[in-house]
This record gives C-alpha cells, sequence and structure tokens, in this order.
C-alpha cells in the first residue's frame, strides 16, 4: 500500500469523496420531449421548454423517474417517496432558465454503498450519502476571440448525481470505485456510463489528514474530470499538492479547482469566499414525486444480477480465480457471453480455458479493432468447439489461434476451418519419428553437444520438428518422441 | 348593422346575433378594432392584430354557414393580458425587455379560446411582467379606468379589465397572482374570476408567482365569465400543477334555480371598513333572499400581504432569472463588456423600478442565513392561511368580502408608496396563499359614481358554487339598479 509522507516523515492518509454525474439512458429530455440523441448538429435538438422560452413549464419524465429508481435500488439505497424538486439558481449562459432544477432538501434517495476490490486494500464497501435527479445545462464553447457558443442541445437532459460518503482513502480506491459505479450503471442498463460524451462524469473532494487521526483536513473539490485515468492522476496531483502544504505547516483555504490534464496540474477556480449562494427553493411548477409503492417494487424486480455478485459467484461456482472473475465481470455482456459458452462445459480446466480464451484473445482483438464487448463477433458455442479441438487432441494450441482469427472473419464449425486447411494435429508416431530422424540426421553438431550435456538445445529441436511439420505436430508426442530418439530413454 | 343600441354587447348576445344572422364575427371584429381605435387614449392596448383577427373571423363565419358550430364562444372577439404567449404574435409582458418579443408557441388557454372559435383581436396592458396593483408600472404608460380617466383601472390586468368595461370586447383573459383579475374587475366594473390553482393551465402565462398564478377570464357577465372559464380550464399535460379535475357546466350553473345558502363574512375582512364599503358589502347580502349570513374567523389573515410579497418574490427573482439578455430580449453589450457586464447592463436597461424592486426581494428571503427568517416563515403562514378557509368552508357554503378595500384610485395617489400599494391586494391575496377560487362581482357604486366589487370565494374546485352565488348578487344589484 503506498505510504504517503511529507518531507518531515510524517505519514499522512488522503480522504476522498465523489460526485458523480450520470446521465439516465431515457429517449427524451428530463423535462421536454426532445431527443436524448448524441450528436445532433448545435441546437437543433431543443424546445421552448429546454431553451427557457418564457412561460414553459417542466413536466417530469417518467421513464426518468424509473431508471433513477431501479438504481437505488441496485445499490440499495432508501427510495423516498415525496422526493422534492428545488431550484439552484446561477447565472450562466448555458443555463437557459437561469437555474437548474435539482433535488436539495429531500432526494429521491439515500444510503446504499458499492463494492470495491483493490490490489492494495481488497474488499470494500464504499457508502452513498444520496442520489438524486437534475437536468443538465447546454454547452459552452469558448472560441478565445473574446466569443462564446452556446448549444443548448444537452439542456435538460436527464442526470442522476450519485455522492458518496468520504470513504476512499487512495486514487486507487476512488478509480476502483468510479468503475463499480459505471459497472453498475450499465448492468442496470441506467445509464451508458459513455464519458466521451459526457454521460458519465465525477467531480472529487479530497483532503488529508495525518494517519492515524479522526478529524478532515481542508478539502479541494476537484471539477469535472473526465476519465478514470484523469481522476488517479488528479486525485495524486492533489494529495501531494496538501501534504505539501500541511507538512510545511501551512495552512489550506477550501477551493474548487480544475484538472489540467496537459499540464497535469490542479488549477484554482475558486476560493470559498466565492462560493455561489444557489438559494435553493422547492420548484413549483412540479409537485413532489408521490411513488406508489407497488411500482416501486416492481422497478426494483428489473434490476438484474450486478458485476459483485456474479464475479463472486464465478469464484465459488466455476472456480475462477478472482482476477478473472473480476474482468469477466466488468461488463455485462462480456460477462453474458462467458457465461453463455460455460454453460456448454462441465469442467473447471474448461471454464478457465475459456476465461483465458475470452480475457487473452478475445479481449485483444476488441480492443484492437476498437469494438465493444457487445460486437463479439464470434458466437460463444463456437468458442466452445475451438477449445474441444484443442482438448480432444485435434489442434494444437497454436493451432487454435490461426483458427480463432478466422472464427472472427467467419461464422463456422472450427472443424470444418481444421479440415478444410489441412490444420489436423499428427499425432502418429510412426510419421512423427520419421521427421525427427531426418532433423537429427542434418544437424549432427546439435546432436553431439546436446549428449554432451548442451540440453538447452532441447528447444531448438523442437522447433526445427514443428516447423517441419507446419505447427501441426501434437506438441506432447513430438516431446515424447525427441525424448525417444534424442535421449534414447525410451 | 342598425344603431349602437341593437349591437350585440355581452357573449350571449353575441353569440344569438351571429345565429340568427343579425351579424357576422367579420363584423364583430371589425367593431371591435373600431372600438379600440375610439379608445385608444386608455392605453388599453399593447397591439392589435387586425389581420390575424380578419383572418380569424372568416374563417368562424365560413364554419358557421357550413355547420360547423364551435360553441358559444364562436367568432366573438377577445382580447389576451400581454403576458400570456400567442404564437407570432408580441408578447412583452408590459416590459420593455421583451419589446420586440414574439414567441414561438400558443399558450394552453389561448390555443383553447381559438379552438372554442374564439377570435382574438389583440394582446392588453398590464402592469411590467403582472407585477403591480394599478396598472401604473407598464413600460409602456398607464392604462386609464373607462369610467373615469383621472383614474387608475387597478391592476395587474387593467388593459384586459378596461378593454371589458370600455365595450371594446365581451370577454378576455388576465392572470391573477394576488388579485390581478378580480382587484381590476372590480375597480372597473365588470365580473373577473381567479379559478382555482390548477384549473387552467399556466402553460405560456410568463410566470410571475408560480406557486400562485392562474390565467382568469374577465367578461361583462358572470354567465360569460363562466363561459370563457369553461373553454380554457381543464387538465393539461404541458402543466405538472394541472391536474384533470371534473367540471360542471358552469354557465347553465348561473341559470339554476338557487335554494337558501350560508355566507361567510371574516371578521378580519370587515373590521376598518369604511361605514360606506360596508354598506357597499353588506347591503346587496342582507337584502338577497335565502342568504343566512355567518361571522367567521381567518385569524391569520393578518400575515397574508407579508407572506404573500416574500413567497410571490422568492419565485419571482428565479422566474425573472431567464431574462439574461442571452437569448431574447434586450442585450446590452458593449465591445469589452464581459459576461457579467452584459447581465448587468441588461437587466438595468430592460427592468423597470417595480420588476426590480421584488426581484431584490425575493432574492433576498431566499439568500443564506435569510432562508428560514422569510421563505420559511411565509411558508408557514401560508399553510396557516389555508387551513383557516378549510375551517370556515366547514361552517359556510362560499365566504364574501369587498374586492378591494376602495374604489379606484386617482392615477399617481399610490406609486411613491409601495407598501401603500401592496395593501390595494388585502382581500384578494388571502384566497390566492390558499389556492381558492375566488370571483369579483360588480355590487353598487360610491358617492363618486365608482363601483365596488364584492368578491365571492368558495372551496376547492367548487367554482360552480361560486358562480351560481355570484349569479344572484349580479341579479340582485341589476334589478336595484345600484350600478354606475
Amino acid at each position: 500500500m503506498t505510504i504517503w509522507t511529507g518531507a518531515s516523515g510524517t505519514e499522512y492518509e488522503p480522504v476522498i469523496g465523489l460526485e458523480v454525474h450520470a446521465q439516465l439512458r431515457t429517449a427524451s429530455k428530463l423535462f421536454c420531449a426532445c431527443p436524448t440523441v448524441f450528436g445532433a448538429e448545435p441546437n437543433h435538438h431543443c424546445c421552448p421548454v429546454c431553451t427557457g422560452m418564457p412561460g414553459t413549464l417542466p413536466v417530469i419524465n417518467r421513464r426518468a423517474v424509473e431508471l433513477a429508481i431501479r438504481l437505488c435500488t441496485a445499490v440499495g439505497g432508501t427510495v423516498h417517496s415525496g422526493s422534492v424538486f428545488s431550484r439552484k439558481n446561477y447565472f450562466y449562459p448555458d443555463l437557459p432558465n437561469g437555474y437548474q432544477i435539482s433535488q436539495f432538501d429531500k432526494p429521491l434517495c439515500t444510503g446504499g454503498g458499492v463494492w470495491i476490490d483493490t490490489e492494495e486494500t481488497g474488499r470494500k464497501f464504499i457508502r452513498l450519502t444520496r442520489i438524486h435527479m437534475e437536468n443538465d445545462a447546454g454547452k459552452s464553447s469558448h472560441s478565445g476571440d473574446g466569443h462564446s457558443l452556446v448549444d443548448l442541445n444537452r439542456s435538460g437532459m436527464p442526470l442522476c448525481e450519485i455522492v458518496s460518503e468520504a470513504d476512499m482513502r487512495s486514487p486507487q480506491e476512488a478509480m476502483a470505485y468510479m468503475k463499480a459505479l459505471r459497472s453498475i450503471l450499465r448492468y442496470t442498463e441506467v445509464s451508458d456510463g459513455n464519458m466521451e460524451e459526457g454521460s458519465f462524469r465525477c467531480d472529487a473532494n479530497i483532503s488529508v489528514r495525518v494517519m492515524g487521526t479522526e478529524p478532515f483536513g481542508t478539502k479541494s473539490e476537484l471539477k469535472n474530470i473526465n476519465s478514470f485515468r484523469f481522476v488517479g492522476q488528479a486525485l495524486e496531483y492533489e494529495i501531494r499538492r496538501h501534504i505539501d502544504v500541511v507538512d510545511s505547516g501551512g495552512s489550506l483555504e477550501q477551493d474548487t479547482r480544475l484538472w489540467d490534464s496537459k499540464k497535469h496540474v490542479t488549477m484554482f477556480m475558486r476560493g470559498k469566499e466565492d462560493a455561489h449562494d444557489y438559494r435553493y427553493f422547492p420548484e413549483p411548477d412540479l409537485l413532489p414525486l408521490d411513488l406508489d409503492p407497488s411500482w416501486v417494487a416492481e422497478i426494483a424486480e428489473t434490476v438484474p444480477e450486478l458485476a459483485d455478485e456474479r464475479s463472486q459467484r464465478f469464484q465459488a461456482d466455476l472456480g475462477l480465480p478472482s482476477y478473472d472473475a473480476g474482468v469477466l465481470t466488468a461488463e455485462r455482456e462480456l460477462a453474458d457471453y462467458f457465461e453463455e459458452a460455460a454453460g456448454m462445459v462441465s469442467t473447471p480446466d474448461e471454464w478457465k480455458a475459456l476465461s483465458n480464451w475470452i480475457m487473452g484473445d478475445v479481449l485483444r482483438r476488441l480492443k484492437e479493432e476498437n469494438l465493444d464487448t457487445t460486437a463479439i463477433p464470434i458466437r460463444p458455442q463456437r468458442l466452445v468447439q475451438l477449445l474441444a479441438l484443442i482438448t480432444d487432441g485435434v489442434i494444437s494450441g497454436k493451432i487454435a489461434k490461426k483458427v480463432f482469427d478466422e472464427l472472427w472473419e467467419h461464422d463456422v464449425d472450427p472443424a470444418t476451418i481444421v479440415e478444410d486447411r489441412g490444420w489436423k494435429q499428427v499425432s502418429d508416431t510412426a510419421a512423427i519419428d520419421t521427421i525427427i530422424q531426418s532433423i537429427l540426421a542434418d544437424n549432427p553438431n546439435e546432436v553431439e553437444e546436446y549428449r554432451a550435456g548442451k540440453t538447452k538445445l532441447r528447444g531448438f529441436f523442437v522447433g526445427q520438428v514443428m516447423r517441419a511439420m507446419r505447427g501441426q505436430g501434437n506438441p506432447q508426442v513430438v516431446n515424447q518422441r525427441l525424448s525417444a530418439l534424442l535421449d534414447n530413454t525410451n | 348593422m342598425g344603431n349602437e343600441m341593437d349591437t350585440p354587447q355581452t357573449l350571449d348576445e353575441m353569440a344569438a346575433a351571429l345565429r340568427s344572422g343579425q351579424c357576422s364575427a367579420a363584423q364583430l371584429i371589425d367593431q371591435a378594432l373600431g372600438r379600440a381605435q375610439e379608445h385608444r387614449h386608455l392605453n388599453a392596448f399593447l397591439s392589435l392584430d387586425p389581420e390575424g383577427a380578419q383572418q380569424a373571423a372568416a374563417k368562424a363565419d365560413e364554419e358557421l354557414a357550413s355547420g360547423h358550430d364551435r360553441g358559444p364562444l364562436h367568432g366573438v372577439p377577445v382580447a389576451i393580458k400581454d403576458n400570456i404567449c400567442t404564437q407570432g404574435m408580441p408578447t412583452t409582458c408590459a416590459s420593455q425587455f421583451l419589446d420586440n418579443f414574439a414567441p414561438p408557441y400558443d399558450a394552453t388557454a389561448v390555443q383553447r379560446l381559438r379552438d372554442a372559435g374564439a377570435v382574438i383581436i389583440g394582446k392588453t396592458n398590464l402592469d411590467e411582467f403582472a407585477m403591480g396593483s394599478s396598472n401604473e408600472n407598464s413600460s409602456y404608460g398607464p392604462v386609464l379606468n373607462p369610467l373615469d380617466t383621472s383614474r387608475v383601472p387597478g391592476g395587474s390586468s387593467g388593459g384586459s379589465a378596461a378593454a371589458v368595461a370600455a365595450g371594446i370586447v365581451p370577454l378576455s383573459l388576465g392572470s391573477d397572482t394576488g388579485g390581478s383579475v378580480r382587484q381590476p374587475a372590480a375597480l372597473c366594473g365588470v365580473v373577473g374570476v381567479k379559478p382555482t390553482y390548477g384549473r387552467v393551465s399556466r402553460n405560456g402565462l410568463v410566470a410571475f408567482g408560480s406557486s400562485l398564478d392562474q390565467i382568469g377570464p374577465f367578461a361583462t357577465t358572470v354567465k360569460g365569465a363562466a363561459g370563457v372559464l369553461q373553454a380554457i380550464a381543464g387538465g393539461d399535460p404541458m402543466d405538472a400543477t394541472c391536474p384533470d379535475q371534473p367540471m360542471d357546466n358552469w354557465a347553465a350553473e348561473c341559470e339554476k334555480p338557487v335554494g337558501p345558502i350560508r355566507v361567510g363574512l371574516p371578521v378580519e375582512y370587515t373590521a376598518d371598513l369604511t361605514d360606506e364599503a360596508r354598506a357597499a358589502l353588506l347591503g346587496p347580502l342582507e337584502a338577497m333572499d335565502d342568504v343566512e349570513l355567518v361571522e367567521v374567523a381567518l385569524p391569520h389573515t393578518r400575515f397574508a400581504i407579508a407572506a404573500y410579497y416574500v413567497l410571490a418574490s422568492a419565485e419571482a427573482s428565479a422566474n425573472l432569472a431567464r431574462f439574461d439578455g442571452i437569448r431574447y430580449g434586450v442585450r446590452v453589450a458593449e465591445p469589452e463588456s464581459d459576461l457579467q457586464d452584459v447581465y448587468v447592463a441588461s437587466r438595468t436597461a430592460g427592468f423597470g423600478p417595480e420588476v426590480k424592486r421584488r426581484i431584490m426581494l425575493g432574492t433576498f428571503a431566499l439568500s443564506a442565513g435569510y432562508y428560514e427568517a422569510y421563505y420559511g416563515k411565509a411558508q408557514q403562514a401560508r399553510a396557516a392561511i389555508g387551513s383557516d378557509f378549510d375551517k370556515a368552508f366547514e361552517q359556510v357554503d362560499v365566504i364574501a368580502s369587498l374586492t378591494s378595500p376602495t374604489t379606484a384610485f386617482e392615477l399617481d395617489a399610490r406609486t411613491q408608496d409601495p407598501l401603500e400599494m401592496y395593501l390595494s391586494d388585502i382581500f384578494t391575496v388571502p384566497s390566492s396563499l390558499a389556492g381558492l377560487p375566488a370571483i369579483s362581482v360588480p355590487a353598487g357604486a360610491d358617492g363618486k359614481g365608482l363601483p365596488w366589487g364584492i368578491q365571492v370565494i368558495a372551496p376547492h374546485w367548487e367554482e360552480g358554487s361560486m358562480f351560481q352565488f355570484a349569479t344572484r348578487i349580479e341579479s340582485h344589484v341589476a334589478s336595484a339598479g345600484s350600478l354606475p
């Protein structure tokens, strides 16, 4: 575990809490019927409501409420009937009404939490303070020549804000928490968690304290850090900055900062004295959210098995190592893929072999081709068939890689590929012996050196034989026959 | 068309004349536009739409001729307060901030009026953003009271009240937040209704105090007002605070024979009345048959004005934040202006003094450290006022009071003293805070011949009993011949 030490030798402990904004996966915006599709021409997905025309009123999107409730249930929070929307008042050109409609003193959900698993600290429960709903602002871009442009397509997008307790003690835990939360959002289909499109954004509250002491230090808020990596880097930087100030006897002012991902520093944005007075008050245009308990119960039924639970099950039932289970369950689609394939075989060795194929070749190819886990072109059944060919000794692991590449392009029975390409493994002792003998005859010096004790040359002979057999020699038989003919140990 | 005596004046007369062929919608519209011109000096209208109105009238005539009858408002000229959105027509809120603003959509109430066949001839003057009780806060000058042009018409819906009182249109729409329909109706001698909060969609009504605002009709008769309300009321998916609620046929309710009724007289509303004012209220009520007058107590009335000005201003401070000079309306920007400069300069130039006063008041009331003392306390007062009414309605069917403590006052009489101006609404504000339906009906006249209005307040969603009793007052007053 990283120990944070000041120049004086004093050890410090970081204290981190995160506020994540996730866009709810609805077809229309939170308070109007405009579409939520990403990437339209600027100001093409807006209407009188989300551009703040005089006289317009918000009307809550029922589906957004449903998704938010599903999330609350998934994290084990308490869903409150009678939650209240409030106006959060501030002026900015991309906020058309001059206030955001959010929830303040009566949020939709309180409590609950998320399990994380890090190499340093293992399994740990991160508590949630609250989850509430709110609308997004538009997007400003600043040209640098004194002009700014405002795109209101994003104005009114449905968000939920997920506020954690200050339970994290390292950047690694913070990143693990973000990943776990995003996984839950994606498993439940509450949000697509797409960071590039801004549907998953993070603010971090960070302070440090002398190791072993209770009271929190002065905090900084880091705004809008939009990748896992940046969260890690920004927190590392900020922890160091705080420790340097505190350790040299200085004092910190509470402030809000921005991460500059190019210069790798946090930049001062505003101090406590410039903090907004948002003048929250209940939104008179919306009634408190009166939730029918049977509806809430119905929504709770739609929460699927989540990554953490599924990972535990893969370890317990299939004997997978915790690392494998974690990788396979990170995305629901990948876990579904694995599980479909795993259902077609029945031994821990086969499950582990499937896991290796998926974690290795499948994920590598997806990454190379910039595909997501919904787009695996090989059907699970084909992967199982491929595995059977290896287990049955029909092909070697090496040939299997070639078959895998073929399967990636065409959906055919792998046995047919092996047949058509003539890739069948050769296990016939006589045929192998013939080849070994010709290799030994061609390399008398190496044979002599080997027999004189230079056993490292063993690999050379294996390589020569396999090359001569175009990789199709059964490695076990080849090894066995080499031993017989080279070592005369038959 | 015959001489002035023969031309139809009320909604009923117009409806009959249109269907008997005595006149056409086109003629009614021309008559209304002509009268609007004649009465230009009243400053009741901020804009007229002769082309649009004539087109709509032609369509109304064609429809009637082909047997497509949209009902009692078909072909009837109406005027709309200029804080209610009309697609493509100016909607200024009487604020120079929105001098050139025309909204891209119709308010639900406007759409429903059009669907009912009514013809919009223009938009009426008001106190800027509906903030005022005399119509003197308009960026485009005050409206004059048609009954005495040295006096105010009341506010904030002064233009809509004056347009009906001057006989330009038989019907108009206003908006009422703390009395802005009822008080000008009383001061101009016409009928004005503030429906139950949530009865009429607020979609398209430029918001002032969102938890109080209601669109309501003005008419020359109670039945006319009932007919307009019928057309515009009812649940709207565009307004979360406007649910589907059962509606009677209110115009029919007005004509129903009625039995004995218990009418509450709040002691707090009569205690400080002058003898003349007391007589204006009690005279008709005591003279009517089958009316049992019962004293009721509304003990939290004394907190109403303060609570109202805190809550309405707090909501207004947020509602008016969208007028920032970025997307529409006034923008004052110098080449070297930064964002903050644009906000400050645009809002300084665009808003009048009363609007600024209320934004400041509301912003203060919501500020950190003051919220509980102002907004929080005002909410408590509002709840207490609501339960006062609930208790009173356990004893009585409706509550009656004067609509305004005085008749129309002279221009400039109260402009130097905002507090005195705010007290103009002392009898209308409590029922607004409680969300109750209320109507103002013309009663007798004062010594100068200026009308009094009697306010009838009914329980939530009981516009029917409100209209019934208001009709009885109306016919009693008419038979007594005491109207100005």
